[in-house]
């Protein structure tokens, strides 16, 4: 669900996101309108609201651990779990994780590929949420809701900064809500 | 400026330096070890034992003017023994990162140095300079730049080499991210050889950046990484050996 239609409707905050949020043409190819958020990261207010928004909604519901799906998952959710008194947990590409890793496999455009997790960094029962920049088909978040749920753990809710049109009514990911806070900038919002 | 602050002070006293990991202090000595490290590490696991009880750490700590939280950061930091290949000792900071408070005692150590600085930038190198930059950023008011491997960076970058054990490594920046004369801080978990950083720098300053610091969580001192760094002080929580 949209941050919008949940609470934050006319909120100030999310068209400073939204704003400051990039959008690159024909990057990794043709036809693709990337998200870049790198443009959110240098404006301190708007990077400070979007983790002020998520720390907010998070803060009260005995969460446990903040999962982040490398790499951009990484800038937002260790300031989560700081602000929320939560361990912070990288999912990660196959090979960077020195310890013994449980893994996912998830479909990609063409082929395949897979999400790591250390076996002992989350345990049974504990109350999760996994942060991502920006969803799109869903792949990259139900892998990692499979690696929780392999733990014994609870996802609570999946979180992201920007969810493309194909999430847009769909509250749920794998049976798991989402939460989502804008819709993809248009190439006039360029800047 | 450069300070090191060592959890291993608490368990050897004389140089050389070698690790005070409480967590390497519990393990067995591997058989990999020279008989001079031999000598080291029994005298190592003895001290360690004795320092474990958490009052006398802090007590030490303070006579030493050492930071009371690192004795925490340091042992919460995991060591792996043959990642990615056999002989290397990895700093695993993923467990530091399971741990609340260690993991908030770092930020809030780098926060209260950096803070009121005239600091507008912090640059973190891929991948786990993401983790400890952002933060950072936040706390201090400044921009948090990103710095990645090659073609992950969506619009027009700016690129520096680097040299590793066999060929050649890229980091890349966006053009734009900075302007000269701004003043950055650079992060990363841990500083081995130096190269990464050394290129972060080069990168940086051929924009016109002024490098204040680079501040990583772990230093390796053998590898001597400090001194690819130029005029750039270095500021580490932790040291640790390399192999």
């Amino acid at each position: 669900m949209f941050a919008a239609e949940n609470g934050l409707k006319g909120d100030p905050r999310l068209e400073a996101i939204s704003a400051a949020i990039r959008v690159v043409p024909n990057f990794p190819k043709k036809g693709i309108m990337f998200q870049d958020i790198t443009t959110l990261l240098l404006d301190h207010k708007a990077f400070k609201h979007t983790i002020d928004i998520f720390v907010d909604r998070y803060k009260d519901m005995q969460i446990s651990v903040v999962a982040g799906v490398e790499a951009r998952g990484f800038m937002f959710g260790p300031s989560i779990a700081l602000a929320i008194g939560a361990k912070f947990v990288p999912l990660r590409k196959p090979g960077k994780l020195p310890g013994k890793v449980i893994s996912e496999s998830y479909e990609l455009e063409y082929g395949h590929d897979r999400l790591e997790m250390h076996v002992d960094a989350v345990e049974p029962l504990e109350r999760v949420i996994i942060i991502d920049d920006l969803v799109a088909t869903g792949g990259t978040l139900s892998a990692a809701i499979s690696l929780m749920e392999s733990q014994g753990a609870e996802v609570v809710e999946c979180a992201c900064v920007i969810g493309l049109p194909e999430v847009k009514g769909q509250h749920k990911l794998k049976g798991k809500p989402l939460y989502v806070l804008v819709e993809p900038s248009g190439l006039d919002e360029f800047c | 400026m450069q300070s090191i602050i060592c959890s291993h002070h608490l368990c050897l006293a004389p140089p050389p330096t070698v690790l005070c990991n409480r967590l390497l202090c519990h393990r067995v000595p591997s058989i990999r070890l020279t008989n001079h490290r031999s000598a080291t590490t029994s005298l190592r696991l003895f001290t360690c034992a004795a320092a474990s009880k958490k009052s006398e750490i802090m007590a030490a700590a303070k006579e030493d003017g050492q930071d009371p939280r690192i004795p925490k950061i340091a042992s919460s930091i995991r060591v792996i023994p043959d990642f990615p290949k056999p002989g290397i000792m990895f700093q695993d900071i993923t467990t530091l990162l399971l741990d609340t408070e260690a993991f908030k005692d770092t930020i809030d150590i780098f926060v209260e140095r950096y803070k009121g600085k005239g600091i507008s930038v912090v640059a973190g190198v891929e991948a786990r300079g993401f983790i400890f930059g952002p933060p950072i950023a936040l706390a201090i008011g400044a921009k948090f730049v990103p710095m990645r491997k090659p073609k992950k960076l969506p619009g027009k970058v700016i690129s520096e080499e680097y040299s590793l054990e066999y060929g050649t490594d890229k980091i890349e920046m966006h053009v734009g991210a900075v302007e000269p004369g701004e003043r950055a801080i650079i992060i990363d978990d841990l500083i081995a050889t130096g190269g990464t950083l050394a290129a972060a720098i080069r990168l940086l300053e051929r924009v016109g950046v002024k490098i204040v610091e680079c501040a990583c969580v772990i230093e390796l001192p053998e590898l001597k990484g400090r001194e690819k760094l130029g005029d750039a002080p270095l500021f580490i929580l932790v040291t640790s050996d390399a192999a």
